[in-house]
């Protein structure tokens, strides 16, 4: 097990450095290949009448017009050692990991990322809880009477949840209970867990809700056919006919074994989401990763694109990791192998 | 049996809408206030002096920037005046009012020399920061000489760069005199005396004394790009707290003194921005009373706009607000062929403005079509209309198609129209140029370019144009401050042309130039106005730029929100210097 986390823990690190190339390639040598200079690279961070002689001192400043391996060692070296970097006045020194500063606000990127992150685990940790216990329980219901009215009318409505864009059961949510039947007064707004637990969860009630019913879906329809299909299994017939009471026969045999395809799909849910979950967040106001990716993105803020990106494909390879270690928990086969 | 499956979920879908709109926005908030429809353009609305309460104020962007040296977006000039006094400011109040400057710092404003290139202002007695201590005219001068830096702060406007003699100064970070005060085009010599020299003379330097860039900052306090995160106050509120891209807080300043500002009130005792709202929820909950302001100022969005103009317990909360903005067609005379006037004047005929109006929003969101290039908000504007649209502003075709002749283009010609990827009101206004055109023979393609890079690599860089060929290129263009040189100096004097950045996209007339010199140089505001309204016709004489819509902007006031009235002088933007909450 220890050889097997070791050698995990090596791949992540090197995706991680492939992942940080390529977004910086993306975004600087891509537009080069096209004809575009450092100087218009620059000229997206300053003003709309700046000249040229602003537009050459925001490219040195920001290192525009070095290569772009310098670039980039720059970059590695911030993570690793950090930087010094000029705010005017003085010189600041930015330990490490340093991302470096927002090319659009100069405001440093890794605090920043830090801010946002409670956000993001916030929403994704609570809408996670409520999709996996929702979804596999009412996958098991459905199973277990199928055919019927409950069976029927699940399916329904986890077909509503996948189907309809969360930027309108969001915002419809929030017209509902927010501002008519006023249950959710602060939803739209992002109170933190230890500056009041109570606000906290209570504000985060609807965009939970709202996640959750977009992914339980898939976790209903997953469990519902993976019960179907083991319900049928030899060995079940052994359990019954070995007297064994149907909970257990339901939940330590038959579900233990639907739960595999089901866990895999929830890490890299998971793991996708912490990276942030842009359009809920988009949607309910939350300043989390996902908000702040997007809006890096449309500012062109490499920092902070970089930073998020790394952000996010970390969160991907941990929980793939996690998800890796569980399924030795949950199956036997695979701890034997 | 499966089929009812689809039904259920249509069906909870549907319940939902309809609990939705059945539900906050047709009550219109909680307290009735006095306003009616467009009340808030001419009066102040649901006056109040009462203190207390916290202002909510939401912002679907963010800030470029809240350091006074650094910012140029409208709302944040506005909003700015709360934490921050500059030597002049508009005067407060609705209507043409408050297209007057008045003094703020200054007791009066700028005594000037005879030439236009020195202007003298005093500071008022009793002006303090938030700590107590006293404003001297030497914190002006730091803060002009911070915004100089267009390193450190690259996102301010330049007109201190471009007017002030600097002698190649470029930063008080890289000032070896004492206090940083090396300046020597700005003269301090004494404690409330400042004294600008300009290398060109300029009859309107109490508009550039109105700029944030003249809001004082103690040096002592100064950590350059890091001093946004607590600009120290001179106005009747400061920071509590600010954190980027989430929140910025103010509170009472307690060494703020009314007797030295009449201009502004200290009504609420704090003020709340949650910043990065989703657009469609600010209108939601502006609508349903839990917000009370939308900063950016810039209108409702378009659910929003459809609820208001359909519900009148909203309607009354609205103002659809003139600004000093302008959409236009710009031509390139460096693509043929647009070099040849008769060819730009069939554009002009041709253009269908009512469909592009419709396409922006119409006459009450979108704006009103125009017909020249100042609107009502500039001094001085004189309505003309040199190539008239036809009935219902859909295009003369006859006239259009006689141009076309005259130009040696009987038959039409093609081109290809810019506009910006992510402004799908421009994509549709340039399709309803499109289909107008081709009833003429014109006929465009439409090349999207992301709006990021527009000026600075496509549409606002002229050797692009002429290798591309964009013959008509889209454009919106809002003044600085609502008057002739705010509005018109960066479109239409060819000696600001730039090979990238570019925002004079097709005017090259000497005669312009010479006319902009003439009112830059005249004092008095009545002739200086007429200049302009000169220059207006004889661009439109060169039938460079196609005017299409006078913007307006559907702003909401919640009737909870006190003393709101929209300011000329601020450009169509509520005044936030005055409002309350009780």
């Amino acid at each position: 097990m220890v050889n097997f986390l070791i050698r995990r823990v090596l791949a992540a690190i090197a995706l991680l450095i492939i992942v940080s190339m390529v977004t910086f390639a993306i975004f600087f040598l891509v537009p080069r290949l096209t004809g575009a200079s450092s100087a218009d690279l620059a000229s997206r961070y300053v003003g709309k009448t700046a000249g040229p002689q602003a537009i050459h001192e925001v490219e040195v400043r920001l290192g525009l017009d070095r290569p772009l391996v310098i670039q980039y060692w720059n970059f590695v070296k911030g993570i690793v050692i950090g930087a010094h970097y000029n705010f005017g006045p003085s010189k600041v020194y930015c330990g490490p990991p340093c991302f470096g500063y927002s090319f659009v606000n100069q405001t440093p990127v890794w605090p920043d990322l830090l801010d946002r992150m409670p956000v993001t685990l916030s929403l994704a940790g609570g809408a996670a809880i409520i999709w996996l216990v929702f979804g596999v329980t009412t996958g098991v219901v459905s199973a277990l009477k199928r055919g019927s009215p409950v069976d029927r009318a699940s399916m329904g409505i986890a077909l509503a949840g996948v189907s309809l864009p969360i930027f309108f059961t969001g915002l419809l949510s929030l017209a509902i209970f927010r501002d008519n039947l006023q249950w959710f007064p602060g939803a739209g707004t992002y109170v933190g867990l230890t500056q009041d637990p109570l606000t906290w969860a209570s504000n985060l009630v609807l965009p939970w809700v709202t996640l959750a019913f977009l992914q339980a879906a898939l976790y209903a329809r997953l469990t519902r056919a993976g019960m179907l299909e083991t319900m049928g299994e030899d060995y079940i017939r052994t359990a019954r006919a070995k007297g064994l009471p149907e909970r257990t026969v339901i939940v330590r045999h038959a579900l233990r074994a639907t739960l595999t395809p089901v866990l895999t799909i929830f890490g890299i849910d998971l793991g996708t989401l912490l990276g942030g979950a842009v359009l809920t967040e988009g949607t309910f106001s939350l300043p989390g990763l996902g908000k702040f990716a997007i809006d890096s993105i449309n500012n062109n803020d490499l920092p902070r694109v970089l930073g998020v990106v790394m952000i996010g494909a970390f969160f991907i390879v941990l929980a793939n990791l996690v998800v890796d270690v569980l399924y030795a928990v949950i199956d036997p086969r695979v701890r034997l192998s | 049996m499966r089929r009812r499956t689809p039904l259920v979920a249509v069906g909870v879908a549907l319940a939902l809408a309809l609990a939705a709109c059945g539900g906050s926005g047709d009550s219109g908030g909680s307290s009735s206030g006095s306003g009616t429809f467009n009340a808030g353009l001419t009066t102040t609305v649901n006056q109040s002096t009462k203190t207390g309460g916290t202002l909510r104020i939401g912002n679907a962007g963010d800030w470029d920037n809240v350091d006074p040296a650094d910012t140029y977006y409208g709302y944040s000039w506005d909003f700015i005046r709360l934490y921050g006094r500059a030597l002049t400011m508009f005067k407060p109040g609705p209507g043409k009012e408050g297209l007057q400057l008045v003094p703020d710092l200054a007791q009066n404003l700028g005594e000037h020399s005879a030439d236009f290139k020195t202007w003298t202002y005093k500071l008022k007695p009793g002006i303090k920061y938030e700590d107590g201590t006293p404003v001297r005219a030497q914190d002006v001068k730091y803060d002009v000489e911070r915004t100089l830096d267009k390193s450190t702060f690259p996102n301010g406007p330049t007109y201190f760069n471009d007017f002030l003699d600097t002698k190649g100064y470029t930063s008080p970070y890289k000032d070896k005199t004492p206090g940083k005060l090396g300046l020597k085009a700005v003269e301090t010599p004494d404690d409330t005396t400042i004294i600008f020299h300009l290398k060109k003379p300029f009859s309107g330097f109490d508009y550039f004394a109105m700029l944030p860039a003249t809001i004082p900052v103690p040096q002592a306090k100064d950590t350059g790009a890091n001093y946004k995160m607590h600009v120290v106050s001179t106005g009747p509120y400061k920071f509590e707290s600010y954190t980027p891209g989430k929140s910025l807080n103010l509170v009472r300043n307690t060494n703020w003194d009314p007797a030295t500002d009449p201009n502004r009130k200290q009504l609420p005792d704090r003020i709340q921005v949650q910043i990065g709202i989703n657009a469609d929820d600010l209108d939601n909950r502006l609508m349903a009373g839990s917000m009370d302001m939308d900063v950016a100022g810039t209108g409702v969005q378009a659910a929003a706009a459809a609820r208001i103009q359909s519900n009148p317990n909203l309607k009354k909360n609205a103002d659809s607000s003139p600004t000093a903005r302008l959409n236009y067609i710009s031509m390139s005379q460096s693509v043929p062929p647009f070099d040849n006037i008769h060819c730009r004047r069939a554009v002009q005929y041709a253009t269908d403005k009512a469909a592009m109006q419709t396409a922006w929003g119409g006459p009450l969101s979108g704006g009103d079509v125009a017909t020249h290039l100042l609107m009502p908000l500039i001094p001085g504007n004189q309505d003309i209309n040199p190539y008239p649209s036809g009935p219902g502003n859909h295009g003369d075709l006859a006239k259009a198609k006689a141009e076309l002749q005259q130009c040696g283009k009987p038959n039409g010609f093609s081109t290809v129209i810019s506009a910006r990827t992510e402004r799908p009101k421009e994509i549709q206004a340039a399709l309803a140029m499109q289909q107008g055109l081709q009833k003429v023979g014109i006929k465009t393609e439409i090349k999207k370019y992301p709006q990021g890079d527009y000026f600075k690599l496509y549409a606002g860089n002229p050797a692009y144009v002429k290798k591309n060929g964009l013959g008509l290129l889209s454009m919106s263009w809002g003044a600085d401050w609502t008057e002739g040189f705010g509005f018109l100096s960066q479109i239409v004097d060819s000696r600001v042309i730039r090979d990238a950045g570019n925002t004079n996209l097709g005017v090259t007339d000497p005669a312009v130039d010479k006319l902009i010199d003439k009112a830059t140089t005249t004092a008095d505001d009545t002739a200086r106005g007429a200049i302009w309204a000169q220059i207006d016709a004889k661009v439109m004489d060169g039938a460079w730029m196609v005017p299409f819509l006078d913007v307006k902007q559907l702003l909401y006031r919640p009737p909870n929100v006190k003393n709101a009235y929209v300011s000329q002088g601020l450009n169509g933007y509520y005044d936030y210097a005055q409002l309350g909450v009780k």
